[in-house]
C-alpha cells in the first residue's frame, strides 16, 4: 500500500529541541517538496505555543497535526500536546490517547514507528537534543525499515543524552551538526 | 517457487488476527486506524510472551482467555477525571442551563473505560442540581473496562490530578467528599454510580438504543479510521434528542463527516456540537 509521497521528514526533540529547530525549519523554501512531521516534547496544555512560533519565522506552511489529515508536502505538522502523532499506510496522520512512551505523550518513539512503517526506505528521521532517550528504538525501527537516520552531534547538543542514546540504538545513524542537518534536508528538496 | 507476494509479513499477521477476533468473537477491529492497532498488538505480543501475532492469533482462536487479556491491551484508555477542565466547565457554564429546561435527562458516555468520566459527569450533574432527573449510561466494549468502572476505584497518586482538573472546571465541591482513600486507592462513592447504567455497547456494530441529551465521546473516535467515525457519528445523530448535546475530544471534530449538516458548533473551541432539527 504504498503512498504516493516522495519521501518524508520526520523530527524529534526535547530539552532545547526549539532552539534546535530554529536552525532548521526557517531554512526550507515554502515549496519544500516534503512534509516534516515534528515531536517536541511540551508540557500538556491546551495550546501548542510552538506552531505560532514557527509560523512568524518559518517559509513553509506550519500547523498542528490534525486526526486523519493526508501528510503533504510544503507543510511542516508539529503533534498536538498530549497526543501521540503516527503515520497510517495510506500517509494520512492520526492521533492518539495511549498512554505515554519513555514518559512522553507525544513519543518520538511512536512517530518514527509507525512513519517508518508507512514511509520504509523513503523516510529521514532526525534525532536532536533531549535529557531522555525516547527517539532511539523509533531510530533502530527507522534503519531497520531501509530509512535514513540523522543525529544531531551530542558534542553540540543542549543536551546530549538523546542524540547519545539514538547514536547508540540506530546502528549507521549519521552524526551531524544543526547546520549539515539543515542542508542535508535542504538537498532533500533539490534532488 | 511459486513467486512470494511482497509485503510486509507483521501486516498481514495483524489482518489475520483482525479477522479471526471479528469472525470468533464477533469484536471487530478491522476498522480501527492501524497504526495505533499495530503498537499495541505487537505491545500484546511482547508481554504475553508469544513469539508472533500469529503465534497469539493461535491462542486466541482455541483459548477464550486469550481474548480477555489481548482485550486489555486493545481497548483500555488511560484518562483522568475532568479531563480537560475547559470542556467541563463549558457543560456547567454552556449546556447544563440548556438542560435544566428538561424534566428528566439522558446522558451517554461512549467509550466509558474505567469510569473517568461518567464519574465526572455525576459530581457535575449533582453540583448543578440535576442529578436526581439523570440517567447516566456507560457504555463500553471491554467487560473488565466495565467491572473497574463500576467499582470506581483508582489510584490515590492520580487524584491529585483529578482534584486540580475539577477545581479548574469550576468545580462547587470538594473532590475529597466523594471518596475515601483506603491503601493507596481512592474508593469513590456508591452513591455516585446510583443514577449509572454500565452496559456493554459497540459502536462498531451495535444501535441507538435510548433518546439522550448529552452524548460524551471523548478520544474514542481517533481510533477509527474515517468510514467508522462517520458510523459513529450517525448513531450519535440518530440517539440524541432535538437540540441534544455531543461533546467530543479536543483533537476531533465533525468537520470531515458526512453528518457534519445535522450539528451546528455550540462552543466550537470546547468540541461541544448540538443536534439541529431533523
Amino acid at each position: 500500500m504504498r503512498g504516493g509521497l516522495e519521501r518524508a521528514v520526520a523530527i524529534g526533540g526535547s530539552a532545547g529541541a526549539v532552539q534546535a529547530l530554529l536552525k532548521i525549519l526557517p531554512a526550507l523554501p515554502a515549496d519544500y517538496p516534503h512534509p516534516v512531521l515534528v515531536v517536541v516534547h511540551v508540557p500538556a496544555g491546551r495550546d501548542n505555543a510552538l506552531v505560532p512560533l514557527f509560523q512568524a519565522r518559518a517559509k513553509v506552511a506550519v500547523k498542528e497535526a490534525e486526526d486523519k489529515e493526508p501528510a503533504q508536502p510544503g507543510f511542516v505538522y508539529f503533534a498536538p500536546a498530549d497526543y501521540h502523532l503516527l503515520v497510517e499506510a495510506d500517509e494520512t496522520l492520526s492521533l492518539s490517547s495511549d498512554e505515554p512512551v519513555n514518559m512522553s505523550r507525544p513519543a518520538i518513539d511512536v512517530l518514527f514507528e509507525s512513519a517508518a512503517d508507512a514511509f520504509g526506505a523513503r523516510l529521514t528521521a532526525v534525532v536532536l537534543t533531549g535529557a531522555n532517550a525516547d527517539g532511539a528504538e523509533g531510530l533502530r525501527a527507522v534503519v531497520a525499515a531501509g530509512g535514513e537516520a540523522l543525529v544531531e552531534d551530542p558534542a553540540d547538543a543542549y543536551a546530549p543524552a538523546m542524540p547519545e542514546a539514538a547514536l547508540k540504538a540506530g546502528r549507521g545513524a549519521r552524526c551531524m551538526s544543526l547546520e549539515a542537518i539543515a542542508s542535508h534536508l535542504l538537498k532533500l528538496g533539490t534532488a | 517457487m511459486s513467486p512470494v507476494v511482497r509485503g510486509n509479513v507483521e501486516d498481514l499477521e495483524i489482518r489475520l488476527l483482525l479477522d479471526a477476533l471479528f469472525h470468533r468473537y464477533h469484536y471487530d477491529f478491522r476498522n480501527y486506524a492501524r497504526a495505533s492497532i499495530k503498537r499495541r498488538l505487537v505491545q500484546a505480543r511482547d508481554q504475553l510472551g508469544f513469539a508472533s501475532l500469529s503465534a497469539m492469533q493461535e491462542s486466541l482462536l482455541h483459548d477464550p482467555a486469550t481474548l480477555g487479556r489481548l482485550l486489555g491491551y486493545l481497548t483500555v484508555q488511560v484518562s483522568e477525571m475532568f479531563r480537560d477542565p475547559g470542556y467541563f466547565r463549558a457543560l456547567r457554564e454552556r449546556v447544563l442551563p440548556h438542560l435544566k429546561t428538561y424534566p428528566s435527562l439522558k446522558v451517554w458516555v461512549a467509550g466509558c473505560s474505567h469510569g473517568e468520566e461518567v464519574y465526572s459527569l455525576a459530581i457535575l450533574f449533582r453540583e448543578e442540581g440535576l442529578e436526581e432527573r439523570t440517567i447516566f449510561y456507560a457504555t463500553d466494549i471491554n467487560p473488565a473496562a466495565l467491572k473497574a468502572a463500576e467499582a470506581g476505584v483508582y489510584p490515590l497518586d492520580q487524584v491529585k490530578k483529578f482534584t486540580t482538573n475539577h477545581q479548574k472546571s469550576g468545580g462547587r465541591s470538594s473532590l475529597s467528599d466523594y471518596y475515601t482513600a483506603d491503601y493507596g486507592r481512592a474508593i469513590f462513592d456508591k452513591s455516585l454510580r446510583s443514577r449509572v447504567v454500565f452496559s456493554d455497547h459497540s459502536l462498531v456494530t451495535d444501535a441507538v438504543f435510548g433518546e439522550m441529551h448529552l452524548i460524551s465521546c471523548r478520544n474514542v473516535l481517533i481510533y477509527f479510521d474515517r468510514a467508522l467515525q462517520d458510523r459513529a457519528i450517525g448513531l450519535f445523530r440518530d440517539s440524541l434528542a432535538r437540540k441534544g448535546f455531543l461533546g467530543l475530544g479536543s483533537k476531533e471534530s465533525l468537520r470531515f463527516s458526512s453528518h457534519a449538516g445535522a450539528f451546528t458548533d455550540f462552543v466550537r473551541e470546547e468540541k461541544i456540537y448540538q443536534r439541529q432539527d431533523a
